[in-house]
């Protein structure tokens, strides 16, 4: 895309039975060519990329168990699409700033935010907790597409403070999902991104469902192809591909720093797990779809990259594993230590300096607190 | 006679009207093999099939504005919107399109078009998925507002609302889809009156979806206490029965609503109001509401509870209504 991909944008016409993206590292672990696309990683790095794979699949699954055990109220899980994420996070330069949706718990950590905050969130102890200035990574978002228009609008905010142009330029993140893409919220944000030429990535994680409906229920034409009729160039990646992804967001992000503008990459992955922790996803898709996506694992094919290439030996691996449980446990026990917030909190951050009404309202409310003190229960 | 959920109900009333009415189907996100959100339409597509039983691409103005159009074209759309808290993306369509076309087309066209969504917090949902609105859509005119509180209304209101030639909006309150009762044949109701769930003579409260079971567990226990309250359910928002509200207040004297929206500028407020303009010289003492904290609703367990209405909070507001102090 940085690479004047645009006559690939609006090509095919219908849906390839096989999608076509751009793949380097096939799911058996062979590294391929591409003509646009390539990395060039340290084996320290590529064992690095690996680690994080790992890492971030173990926190989640440790969520997801907290969750189960009644110590989260919800968690939206990250399985399946380890690559995608680590990969585009990975691929951001430290001034690029991302807006997420709840998901993103995989770029969070690229972000090196704690990853206890998300956690917090979904206890119900604190907002989120990180400030996304520090660490450009912006609140998780549950209204489906919200995140896009801002993403857009801070996007242009940093063109306006002539913050794009040049190698060490500023550009945008946009993540949000395949049922996100048929709301007008994200529509109208790539005619915004357009328009304006914004230094944006649109990253849309085609996990082929949105809850329960399966992505023909969103569009008829693969959706990085509807790139073509905004006017900026879309492409499709192999979203179980972490070299893959890191090229392309990379490229993208590049160009877009550079004053090239928008672009969308569509990585193409699979939600392996439930929607969320409210959600039975036997009652909507078949054991066979969960087989075949199975065998195009996003951490399997890096282990056997690096272990063909011999960049890494079982020592290796055991010692990513022992650190991914060590941080699953060390997560596990700062989670079930967080103290509750104080009730009277529920008044804190409705306006930054109160109002009448409320200052009334939290009067009241702490003297019926107040009066339980000293009864016994 | 066995108990139904209201869960059950709303899917029966969805059978029922799908069985009698070719016209009738249903669309929304997540509805077809999924049963929607709450599972209310479980089972429902192996009925009637994909072209009754719509999945739709995820966008609430699209179903909402598409509703409207299939109204127009003679069908008589469900339209299920996940939640009240995104109903907000189609706004445009239910108050500027759907509630006004019959006025802008000189009575030519009405939109029978039904809405259902839930609505309510309670569940640990956060702020921005525990909205309580319906207060909010009965500021529309052209708009009918129903709020099922009991199983017999889940179960009856449906139909009704799909013969009715105004946008129905149907809130099927969240915390109760679990709840059954008892269904005696499953008639259809009306969708324009209030109803007295529980005669009093002390004080009148007022309630409707969620807060109906609030008022009436604060009443049980005002009783245990000597005091008498009769519980007013609204059921209807828009239009309101002012008649059965009057009537009620007139003979108890004393008023106190409740209501999970937030007091300012609210159906509490309008309520208030009504009772003040019409009733004045009949009071006893002046009208109450128990409304939820003004602050986005809090996530974590015990703060949403704090700022929701609770039985305790409705006692408390009778027992000062009637002067009681508490000792
Ligand atoms: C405006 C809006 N409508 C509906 C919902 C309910 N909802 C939550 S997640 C979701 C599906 C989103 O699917 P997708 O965009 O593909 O992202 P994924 O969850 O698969 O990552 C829906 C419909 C919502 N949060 N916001």
């Amino acid at each position: 895309m940085a690479k004047g991909d645009r006559t690939k944008a609006g090509g095919g016409g219908t849906a390839p039975p096989e999608p076509e993206f751009v793949q380097l590292l096939t799911p058996d672990g062979e590294r391929v060519a591409h003509p646009d696309y390539t990395v060039d990683f340290t084996d320290e790095e590529y064992r690095g990329l690996y680690r994080d794979l790992v890492i971030v699949r173990k926190l989640d699954a440790e969520a997801t168990a907290l969750q189960r055990q009644g110590e989260l109220g919800i968690w939206a899980s990250l399985l399946g699409q380890e690559a995608a994420q680590v990969g585009s996070g990975r691929a951001l330069r430290e001034q690029d700033m991302a807006f997420p949706t709840y998901r993103e718990h995989g770029v969070l950590y690229c972000r090196g935010i704690d990853p206890i905050m998300p956690l917090g969130l979904f206890r119900g102890v604190n907002q989120g907790g990180w400030d996304p200035n520090a660490f450009k990574f912006n609140m998780y978002t549950i209204v489906i597409g919200a995140q896009t228009l801002h993403a857009t609008g801070y996007a242009m905010g940093i063109t306006k403070d002539g913050r794009v142009g040049g190698g060490d330029g500023e550009a945008v993140i946009a993540y949000f999902g395949d049922g996100a893409s048929s709301q007008g919220d994200v529509n109208e944000a790539f005619v915004w991104a357009s328009v304006f030429n914004a230094p944006i990535v649109f990253f849309c994680q085609n996990n082929q469902y949105a809850i329960s409906e399966p992505i023909e229920r969103q569009t008829r034409v693969p959706l990085y192809q509807r790139a073509a009729g905004f006017g900026f160039p879309g492409l499709r990646v192999d979203g179980n591909d972490v070299l893959a992804s890191y090229a392309v967001t990379r490229a993208a992000l590049d160009a877009a720093r550079q004053g090239q503008g928008p672009s969308l990459i569509e990585a193409y992955t699979y939600r392996m797990g439930a929607h969320t922790t409210s959600d039975d996803p036997t009652r909507y898709r078949i054991a066979s779809e969960l087989d075949a996506w199975q065998a195009k694992d996003p951490i399997k094919r890096v282990r056997a990259f690096l272990d063909k290439q011999q960049l890494a030996d079982e020592a290796f691996f055991a010692e990513v594993d022992a650190q991914a449980q060590r941080e699953a446990t060390h997560l596990r026990e700062r989670v079930l230590s967080m103290p509750n917030p104080h009730p009277e909190q529920l008044f804190d951050n409705v306006y930054p300096h109160g109002s009448p009404l409320l200052d009334a309202e939290r009067a009241e409310f702490a003297d019926y607190l107040a009066s339980f003190e000293g009864s016994a229960n | 006679m066995a108990d139904t959920t209201y869960r059950e109900a709303i899917r029966e009333a969805i059978r029922e009207a799908m069985r009698r009415d070719e016209r009738v189907f249903l669309m929304g996100e997540d509805v077809g093999p999924y049963g929607g959100a709450f599972g209310v339409s479980l089972g429902l597509l192996e009925e009637f099939g994909p072209e009754r039983i719509r999945d739709t691409p995820l966008s609430e103005s699209a179903f909402v504005g598409a509703g409207i159009g299939a109204a127009l074209g003679g069908m008589r759309p469900i339209v299920e919107v996940m939640t009240v808290n995104f109903s907000l993306l189609a706004l445009d369509q239910i108050i500027n399109n759907a509630a006004t076309l019959l006025h802008m087309s000189g009575g030519q066209f009405a939109v029978p078009l039904v809405i259902r969504m839930t609505t309510g917090a309670g569940r640990q949902l956060a702020a921005q998925h525990s909205h309580s609105l319906e207060g909010w859509y009965a500021h529309i005119p052209g708009l009918r507002i129903l709020a099922p509180a009991t199983v017999a209304d889940a179960r009856g209101m449906l139909w009704p609302a799909l013969r009715c030639p105004d946008p129905v909006l149907i809130f099927e309150y969240g915390g109760l889809y679990n709840a059954s009762g008892e269904l005696d044949g499953g008639a259809a109701v009306d969708i324009d009156t209030a109803a007295v769930r529980r005669p009093g003579s002390d004080v009148t409260i007022i309630g409707y979806g969620g807060t109906l079971s609030t008022s009436l567990t604060a009443a049980d226990r005002l009783a245990d206490d000597g005091i008498d309250a009769e519980v007013v359910d609204l059921r209807t928002l828009r239009p309101l029965d002012d008649a059965t509200l009057l009537d009620s207040v007139r003979r108890t004297h004393r008023a106190v609503i409740v209501d999970e929206g937030w007091r300012s500028g609210s159906l509490s407020a309008e309520i208030s109001a009504r009772i003040t303009e019409q009733a004045f010289y009949d009071l006893d003492a002046p009208v109450a509401r128990v409304c939820s904290a003004e602050v986005p609703i809090p996530y974590a367990r015990h703060m949403e509870q704090a700022a929701l209405p609770q039985p305790a909070g409705v006692v408390a507001a009778v027992r000062a209504a009637l002067g009681r102090s508490d000792g």
